[in-house]
């Protein structure tokens, strides 16, 4: 018999009921809550006359709608004010901890679950969010739910799941100087396209995943879901394990040895077999921006503007023009000679400190190009603090970037941070989709020095362009 | 939920692919607490021009979205399958669908149909001939039919999922059957509880 996958070892230790034809019962370690996707959930327990079952299981903080202007800024929207407030209330009735606007703790909920230690291996992690496939970089199944499936989880702390295929992305050998995990991820993106994961769990493999930091892990676990998969995997190491010791969730001393050993276990077996096996090989990889309206829809920074000819499906095509009309672009056209309005560093893909010091690195001593709107945004409040000791902030400032508070912010427009229609944003977020980051605007992913580059020098560009 | 069993009305055809849950419901939707009215954000930045097919007053009052490949995908928003609801979507056909999307509409009993491209393309062409031709979804015999022109389809449904849209059960309500095997797995789980990590003020201990 073969070994186990990861993805089974974590499955098979959450079964709390398999019955016969139905969907597998499976218990749920840590639910993390934010403000959009909870409140109606909460509102169904009450009209039901539940509770929640495991509180100290639960575990909320408000991200989407928080405006990341200075905390004396009042909340302007009623409609997001309200959104908050019910967040604090149904957290205080149910008695779960919660991090509201200014909280020390307070950040996106895939940046705080990690830095927090509350994200450990082994554990299964669910959120009303799709980028909850994040904490799967820590090796815990970890996947976003919707707010039926929110309610479920805070009445039970289970979930009924149908188990997913295995599919294994290899990336091999050493990537290029420049090239981070957002460029990694893009490509995997590009080439499994939208629907490419769907049924799947992505377990990331290879010498490049293994060498990457927890943060760059962590984008790359991110965007499992840009291609479908609703979670993602890397199998612990020690890296895993150097990332977690000290912080407020885990246990000190000898307990922390224990769990270290536990946590090791978290791996796929050599002899373990994957529905799907595909490989990458890192030294071809470059710096990749997207040009359309889906994350898969990527092309090389040294690249082209792509054509509709260039593809033969009739749907295909159509697809690709509707994207190069909304994101107004001719066929062609070189990447770096396209122009931006907007740079935007933060979301649950890269507001990381690491994503912080390469952007800042890129921009020490140069000026943000004449009319461009630069922002960053950090994922946390822990982030920060820690920036601002290190003076990333004042390094940000004196190039002319906004350096504001934590939230998700200009990623999806549900706050005041959002483009203009017909603003182009070269962003470190996660989604391209029209109107993503407001009405109109129009999002290229790239990575935090590709993002850093391209404020510098007013379009699109890598930090090698950025005069020293 | 209210059960499902057979569905009558009339299509529409959205012919696009990659319709991700951002242009079901934009995000500025979803700043709202309650779970209805949903219904005027549904494809709102697509609305506002006339030309777009739920524009067409041939297509008022379809019950049926016919959808191109990859419908659903991205944000995990149940909010999409709520504005479609609202709006008067009891079903959506489309050659694939966005998991998460797809898992939201069976919890709301928004019926989602996955059949072939071409049987989605051939259903669009039948529509767009005749507007008030009535479609049937069929959760009991699951088949998609068009009787005027003697057309029917099979699809499928996972069975768990056929039975609760027939039953309209409560997904929590059948989980909480197991309660017992619940506790007994609590008994032996290994989840660190957060009591000991945060006060009451939510400040690490």
């Amino acid at each position: 018999m073969s070994g186990k996958t990861l993805y089974e070892k974590l499955w098979d230790n959450h079964v709390v009921a398999a019955p016969e034809g139905e969907p597998t019962l499976l218990y749920i370690d840590l639910h993390l809550v934010h403000e959009v996707t909870s409140p109606q959930a909460f509102d169904g327990l009450r009209l039901n006359d539940r509770r929640v079952r495991r509180p100290d299981l639960t575990l909320a903080t408000a991200d989407h709608n928080v405006p990341t202007d200075p905390l004396s800024t009042p909340v302007g929207d009623p409609i997001s004010k309200r959104q908050l407030e019910a967040l604090d209330e149904n957290c205080k009735e149910f008695g779960i901890t919660v991090f509201p606007r200014g909280h020390e703790n307070q950040g996106i909920v895939h940046v705080i679950g990690p830095e927090l230690g509350v994200t450990q291996p082994g554990m299964t992690i669910v959120c009303g969010d799709s980028h909850t496939s994040t904490h799967g970089a820590l090796g815990s199944l970890a996947f976003g739910i919707g707010t039926s499936e929110v309610e479920h989880v805070l009445a039970t702390q289970t979930l009924p799941q149908q188990k997913a295929k295995t599919m294994s992305v290899s990336v091999e050998g050493t990537p290029p100087p420049n090239v981070s995990a957002k460029d990694i991820v893009l490509a995997i993106v590009g080439r499994l396209g939208t629907g490419g994961g769907a049924g799947y769990v992505i377990e990331y493999r290879g010498d490049a995943i293994r060498a990457l930091s927890m943060e760059g892990r962590m984008t790359v676990c991110n965007m499992s879901i840009e291609a479908g998969a609703r979670a993602g995997l890397v199998a612990v190491d020690e890296t895993t394990i150097a990332y977690l010791r000290g912080r407020p969730g885990v246990p000190e001393g000898d307990e922390f040895d224990d769990a270290a050993e536990r946590w090791r276990s978290f791996v796929s077996d050599d002899d373990a077999i994957f529905d799907l096996e595909i490989t990458l090989d890192a030294s071809d990889l470059v710096p990749f921006v997207t040009w359309g309206t889906n994350p898969a829809q990527v092309v090389a920074l040294d690249g082209v503007v792509p054509s509709a000819d260039d593809v033969h499906d009739s749907d295909e095509k159509n697809t690709v023009q509707r994207a190069l009309d909304y994101m107004d672009l001719t066929p062609g056209t070189p990447l770096r000679s396209i122009p931006v309005d907007v740079v935007f560093i933060g979301s649950c893909t890269n507001s990381r400190i690491e994503d912080l010091r390469a952007a800042a690195a890129v921009v020490k001593g140069s000026r943000v190009s004449d009319g461009v709107r630069a922002l960053v945004v950090p994922g946390s409040r822990r982030v920060k603090n820690q920036a601002e000791s290190e003076g990333l902030d004042q390094v940000f400032i004196d190039a002319g970037f906004e350096w504001r508070e934590p939230g998700c912010s200009m990623c999806l427009g549900m706050n005041p941070d959002i483009l203009t229609p017909g603003q182009r944003c070269a962003s470190t977020s996660n989604r391209n989709f029209e109107g993503r980051q407001g009405r109109g605007g129009r999002t290229h992913l790239v990575s935090p020095v590709v993002a850093a580059a391209t404020a510098i020098m007013g379009r699109f560009a890598s930090p090698e362009e950025v005069p020293a | 939920m209210k059960p499902v069993h057979v569905l009558e009305g009339r299509g529409v055809p959205l012919e696009r692919s990659d319709v991700d849950t951002d242009q079901i419901i934009p995000s500025d939707w979803l700043k709202r607490v309650e779970r209805t009215g949903f219904g005027r954000g549904l494809f709102s930045e697509w609305r506002d021009d006339t030309t777009f097919v739920l524009n067409q007053p041939e297509y008022a009052g379809a019950s049926i979205l016919l959808a191109g490949p990859r419908f659903g995908t991205g944000s995990s928003r149940e909010h999409a399958v709520w504005a479609l609801m609202d709006y008067g979507f009891e079903a959506v056909i489309a050659p694939s669908f966005g998991d998460i999307f797809r898992n939201n509409s069976s919890k709301q009993g928004l019926v989602t149909v996955q059949l072939s491209l071409k049987d989605v393309e051939d259903l669009n062409q039948m529509v767009k001939e005749d507007p008030s031709r009535l479609l049937v979804v069929d959760v009991e015999r699951l088949s998609v039919e068009v009787p005027d022109a003697g057309w029917h389809r099979a699809f499928v449904l996972d069975p768990m999922t056929r039975e609760r849209l027939l039953e309209g059960w409560d997904d929590i309500g059948i989980s909480l059957r197991r309660e017992d095997a619940i506790t007994r797995y609590e008994a032996t789980s290994s989840a660190p509880s957060l009591v000991g990590v945060f006060d009451a003020q939510g400040h690490a201990r």
